[in-house]
């Protein structure tokens, strides 16, 4: 068993509102990642489901348990810290063996799991080194091998791998999933980087200033994303947002172009909304029904395909293209619009239509 | 404590004085700072010259007219009698001595157990109103001793403390406390707090945590602040000469200032007691420096 609940999470630092209700429920088993820009309180969310943070109202449930007022040890967690917070007297070995010590495990049975962990993540020849001779990608083994040594009922980790090149992390990454999936454990994975988590997770909270935006599955959080600002934070190159309002079966713009109204929208005529458009369901090289006029504003080649810069009025919409796509800037095009899956957020208060009609 | 001021005040007139317009060259101005550092070293080392000197005179020297600078008989009677009483058997001078070990050793070992715990806490802990108190503890030290001795006299009096051991480790407790806490502090902040926040997921209390990995990074630290607090304690000479009177209860300062005054002054003696007395302080100053100098190691943590 590994189920993490949180409910209403409150923590200020001074006048910094970290966490302002933060209620999240985390399965057993599941590789749960909390997303956000920093600042969002994400660290801190993690921090009080270890009991390392005093919270100033709301609780923390394990397993069913409320656990709100126990210690971090009595919590039976494991936890990677971005720093890592390897030990730098103590050699790999020591870090490593440090939660079964604590434990008071016997000796050999301590040998046995840090020789089962290191082998585990390709640190043998490491074990006798301390920190400082390590790298920072063999830190960070060590740190999840110590994480790892245990079976606590879940594992808490706090942007593992934002302090590593960006090759190791990407190799990391694949390593934490396959550890993951073999070890079925609960992960609490915190981060900023919207790859990893959509890459990673099989469930992701989306926070923002203390707040909970969105829980989904990746997949959900990308495509119905619950307001503009999660459709801005998640993606890459960011969501186009135009402004616009319904008018009988079109869709006007404030920059004065037109398009259908999508079928499944329920906003009355005249609200102001804002039309989010993804730069993969953009296109400069087909056509379509549903097409905005636009001037070419530059080309950003990114080697496996190349984002398009469209100006269209007064704002650039970011279009996803073959390598192939070439233009000068200030050459006029068309832009089609899979309207299928084009997002509409209402103006004022952010939040998104309902799409039940999709 | 001492050498640093020395060099403080040595390395800073060459440099700052002097004008950009009238700047010497790379030569004459190596031979300025060389000239000036020369006449400070004198100015300053001819003190502890002399007292070296004068420790080891005969006496028919140590009075000559004019000062004997060089051809004078070496003797080693000073020292034997700062120790040996003339009669045989202990002077008063050794008891003076060994009080001032128990009463600075005894006190530094308090500060320190009391310092370095609420050094930890202030740093690592939520406290209220934090600044404020780390503001009042320092702020005991603003006041120069003098100023406070007499009210702590009376104090002293009323709870029957005047002319005890316990009183002066007591009051220099009370004076070393707060820096131990301030220096403390500074060396906990360099140790970031998660090692402990580990170290209490893996299963141990926060005071293990502390004692188990944070405490063996703070050891040049706490020696450091401790020799601090020793050298302190050990030349306190306004509390001690207020508070105690006795024989066998009076530090080295007092006890080697009560050997001036009388009808005649035993200098040989002054000076040979002067020297001893300096000697620790000599030797801790030493190490405070490679102490300072090392500072806390700073492993695994990445910033």
């Amino acid at each position: 068993m590994g189920t993490v609940a949180v409910r209403g999470l409150r923590k200020s630092f001074g006048k910094v509102q970290a966490l302002d209700g933060v209620t999240l429920d985390i399965p057993d088993g599941s590789f749960f990642v909390v997303l956000g820009p920093s600042g969002a309180g994400k660290t801190t969310t993690l921090r009080a489901i270890a009991g390392l943070e005093q919270l100033d109202a709301g609780s923390v449930h394990l397993d069913g348990r409320d656990a709100t007022g126990d210690s971090p040890a009595a919590r039976d967690l494991a936890m990677v810290f971005q720093n890592y917070a390897l030990y730098p007297r103590h050699t790999a070995y020591e870090n490593i063996a440090s939660p079964l010590r604590a434990r008071r495990c016997s000796s050999s049975e301590i040998a046995a799991a840090v020789e089962r962990m290191s082998s585990l993540l390709h640190i043998e020849g490491l074990l006798q080194r301390r920190p400082a001779q390590l790298s920072g990608g063999e830190m960070q083994r060590v740190a999840l091998a110590r994480a790892l040594v245990r079976h606590p009922r879940a594992f808490l980790m706090d942007e593992p791998l934002t302090n590593l090149d960006l090759k190791l992390r990407v190799e990391m990454r694949t390593e934490l999933t396959r550890i993951h999936r073999s070890l079925g454990a609960t992960f609490v994975y915190v981060t900023n980087d919207q790859v990893e988590a959509l890459s990673m997770a099989d469930q992701v909270a989306v926070l923002r200033e203390g707040k909970v935006q969105q829980v989904g599955t990746p997949a959900e959080v990308y495509e119905r994303p619950a307001n503009q600002w999660v459709a801005g934070f998640v993606g890459s190159p960011p969501i186009s947002l135009l402004a616009c309002h319904a008018e009988g079966d079109r869709l006007v713009g404030a920059e004065g172009w037109t398009l259908p109204r999508p079928r499944w929208t329920t906003a009355e005529d005249g609200r102001p909304l804002l039309l989010g458009l993804r730069a993969e369901d953009l296109s400069v090289e087909q056509r379509g029904d549903a097409s905005l006029p636009g001037e070419l504003y530059g080309l950003e080649p990114l080697g496996d395909r190349t984002v398009v810069d469209v100006r269209v009025g007064t704002q650039i919409l970011k279009v996803k293209a073959r390598t192939t796509v070439t233009g000068t800037p200030g050459e006029r095009l068309l832009v089609t619009v899979d309207l299928d899956r084009a997002h509409l957020f209402d103006a004022g208060t952010g939040l998104a239509l309902s799409e039940a009609g999709r | 404590m001492a050498l640093s001021v020395d060099e403080a005040v040595s390395t800073g007139p060459a440099g700052d004085h002097t004008p950009p317009s009238r700047r010497f060259g790379g030569r004459g101005r190596a031979v300025l700072e060389v000239a000036l550092l020369t006449v400070l070293a004198v100015v300053m080392l001819f003190p502890v010259l002399w007292m070296i000197e004068t420790s080891i005179k005969e006496n028919r020297d140590v009075y000559a007219i004019p000062a004997k600078f060089f051809d004078f008989k070496v003797t080693m009677e000073h020292f034997k009698d700062v120790f040996v009483a003339s009669g045989g058997g202990r002077s008063t001078l050794s008891a003076s001595f060994l009080n001032s070990v128990l009463v600075a050793g005894v006190s530094t070992a308090l500060a320190t157990v009391l310092g370095v715990p609420a050094a930890w806490a202030y740093s690592r802990f939520a406290v209220k109103a934090k600044k404020d108190q780390l503001f009042f503890i320092l702020s005991t030290r603003f006041m120069p001793p003098v100023v406070v001795v007499i009210p702590i006299f009376l104090m002293y009096r009323q709870v029957g403390l005047i002319d005890t051991k316990l009183g002066l480790i007591l009051i220099y407790t009370a004076f070393n406390v707060p820096f131990t806490i301030w220096m403390m502090k500074g060396f906990v902040d360099e140790v970031p707090a998660e090692y402990e926040d580990a170290a209490m997921l893996d299963g141990y209390t926060r005071l293990q945590a502390f004692r188990r990995f944070t405490l063996p990074l703070l050891l040049p630290g706490i020696a450091a602040t401790a020799v601090f607090a020793l050298i302190f304690s050990w030349n306190e000479f306004v509390f001690a000469i207020f508070l105690t009177s006795s024989d066998d209860v009076r530090t080295a300062p007092p006890a080697i200032a009560g050997l001036i005054g009388g009808t005649t002054v035993d200098w040989g003696l002054v000076a040979a007691a002067s020297v001893v007395f300096a000697l620790p302080v000599l030797v801790f100053a030493y190490l405070v420096r490679k102490h300072l100098v090392a500072g806390v190691t700073l492993g695994a943590v990445r910033r």
